[in-house]
């Protein structure tokens, strides 16, 4: 199996239509696929062991991608925001790499690891050049498509491994090839390097619904390119969509007519805030999607009809469902387990656990796999009567206060209901009395700037029980998110230190 | 046929992707699936000529062998004589 049939498919059932669309350029399938196997050629030709890109969203990811794939080579995209020292040591694992993108970066930090670098034009016109006289290369041994760092938020980052039949699996299972109408375009703005983003690209080329690349997000970027290509579909973090309310709010006028769904994921998305954009785009379907890494991106989605009946709906079980990330794809096997292993019943917070083609839970040094074949996702969650996924943070984010397992998502919850209280995290915090104790950063609703500490004591004791209330309560003028929405408990937790 | 394994037919363009194997021998157009295309391709049985769609997947009723067809061609794909259906896939909302 190897994903260039992805592109191969496309390019076959349609070589004139238009595939991609980034800066004003428009490349057909038949371009993209010529483009990859030219890629795939120069690849091999220079004895790397694995393909890199480090550089913004641009057309060198898909040719990238896909060269990678046919050249038999992992694919590694890197995150051109980390510190040099951390990029370093990236570059380190997986030298020799045919690098594309910052040439001179690369040259500061690895010089000596024989890397083949190239710069973004310069891997483009390559690649055409090479391919237009090229023809399909054999089909490799190679099972590994993509590698990618996690953000290793309490080690070294761990080299997450996806393989050609987990990437296949995942796309055969939940795309119908050509199912886009021609009229159908994509507004991708997530970065390169993030599973998401590698998800989009493939979904996109195997539906043959037009991708519309934005280099890097900005919301009055993204509003104008829906305007002006009439994108049809988007996929958001929940800081983008926030970023895009606030534009549209702050009056700007661009034409969202065209935007039929947008899809979301990638980190927890405020209810109020979904809330809002169901009020401000009535006619457009949202689907909320959960996924990792390891899991090959989606595993349980939240589908438009969904978001409505919850929106809408006065029955609290339904109306809650909008906080939750709906239910696990039916390729997927999902279960909730306590700290043993055993399979928990609906209602009861655990480990979130996945079975299915699509899981690699592997990385590099080894694989996260139980005997079965099951993965633990390390992210703690519970399952309704009707088996929609509620998460509740990490498993590693667990606050234990004297044996007790606390999770911080519930404690978060109730205090978000407090009119002054605009957003908020509790984590653990060094207690002698109870090995841990609850900490809670807080950020005050505008125009709340005073907020009565008793009273949100009160509030959580009556809500939920005196283990819950918070030993210490601080002030922030915002949470730290990184640029994925994704909050930084670690760094919360500092800020509790002595 | 392991999964992943591609075959050709050996009379038209039709190209497969195995996703679940088993020990059968598949046919397009009424002849045994190849690894290599023959330089001279033989005639379609009529019998199956129906054409193979490009992105279909195509299933036998045990549900023990499935095909995705990558390449479309004149003639259509059968085990022991018996043709092989097109799944219905399940439809999902777009999450990426």
């Amino acid at each position: 199996m190897n994903l260039s049939l992805i592109l191969q498919m496309a390019a076959e059932a349609g070589p004139d239509t238009i595939g991609l669309v980034c800066d004003g350029r428009r490349w057909t399938y038949r371009a993209l696929w010529c483009a990859a196997i030219g890629a795939a050629d120069a690849m091999a030709a220079s004895g790397c062991t694995h393909v890199a890109l480090l550089d913004e969203s641009s057309e060198a990811a898909p040719i990238a991608l896909f060269g990678a794939a046919l050249a038999g080579l992992p694919y590694v995209p890197l995150n051109y925001r980390l510190a040099d020292a951390d990029l370093a040591a990236l570059l380190g694992r997986i030298a020799p790499a045919y690098i594309i993108g910052d040439v001179d970066r690369i040259g500061r930090l690895d010089p000596d690891a024989g890397h083949v670098v190239r710069t973004r034009a310069d891997f483009v016109a390559e690649a055409e050049t090479r391919g237009e006289a090229g023809s399909e290369p054999p089909e490799t041994d190679e099972t590994i498509a993509v590698q990618l760092f996690t953000s290793g938020t309490t080690a070294a980052p761990k080299a997450a491994v996806l393989r050609h039949a987990n990437l296949l699996s995942y796309i055969l299972g939940t795309v119908d090839f050509m199912s886009a109408g021609e009229d159908e375009a994509v507004l991708v703005s997530v970065p390169p390097y993030h599973i998401a983003g590698i998800a989009a690209l493939l979904s996109s080329v195997y539906a043959m619904r037009r991708i519309l690349l934005l280099p890097a997000f900005e919301p009055d970027a993204w509003l104008a390119l829906v305007a002006a290509e009439r994108a049809t579909n988007a996929f958001v973090v929940p800081t983008m969509l926030s970023r895009i309310i606030a534009r549209i709010d702050a009056g700007a006028a661009d034409d969202t007519g065209s935007l039929r769904a947008i899809a979301y994921g990638g980190g927890r998305m405020p209810t109020e805030m979904i809330d809002r954009a169901l009020t401000l785009f009535p006619e457009t379907g949202f689907t909320n999607a959960y996924g990792l890494t390891e899991t090959s991106s989606t595993v349980a989605l939240l589908g438009p009809d969904e978001h409505r009946a919850a929106h809408r709906s006065n029955d609290p079980a339904i109306a809650a469902r909008l906080g939750s990330v709906g239910r696990p794809l039916p390729t997927i096997e999902l279960e909730i387990r306590d700290e043993a292993g055993r399979p928990l019943p609906a209602g009861e917070r655990g480990e979130i656990y996945v079975r299915g083609d699509q899981v690699s839970g592997e990385y590099k040094e080894r694989s996260a796999l139980d005997a079965d074949g099951w993965f633990p996702t390390r992210d703690a969650g519970w399952l309704d009567a009707e088996g929609y996924l509620f998460l509740a943070g990490r498993a590693d984010d667990v606050i234990v206060r004297g044996g007790e397992n606390i999770s911080p998502g519930e404690i978060e919850d109730v205090l978000l209901t407090h009119p002054a209280v605009g957003d908020v995290a509790a984590v653990g915090i060094a207690s002698t009395e109870w090995g841990e104790a609850v900490g809670v950063a807080l950020v005050a609703r505008p125009g709340h700037a005073v907020l009565d500490e008793a009273e949100l004591r009160t509030l959580v004791r009556e809500r939920l029980r005196s283990s819950r209330v918070p030993e210490r309560i601080i002030l922030l003028d915002a949470l730290p998110y990184n640029e994925m929405g994704k909050l930084l408990r670690r760094e919360v937790r500092k800020l509790f230190q002595p | 046929m392991k999964p992943g394994t591609k075959l050709k037919s050996a009379v038209c363009d039709t190209e497969v992707m195995v996703i679940k194997g088993g020990d059968a021998v598949v046919s397009c157009g009424g002849a045994p699936m190849v690894d290599d295309k023959p330089a001279d391709p033989g005639a379609i049985d009529p019998a199956f000529a129906e054409g193979s769609k490009i992105g279909k997947r195509y299933v036998d009723a045990a549900g023990t062998v499935e095909l995705l067809c990558v390449k479309a061609g004149k003639g259509s794909l059968s085990i022991d004589g018996v043709a092989l259906s097109t799944k219905d896939a399940k439809p999902l909302p777009s999450s990426d």
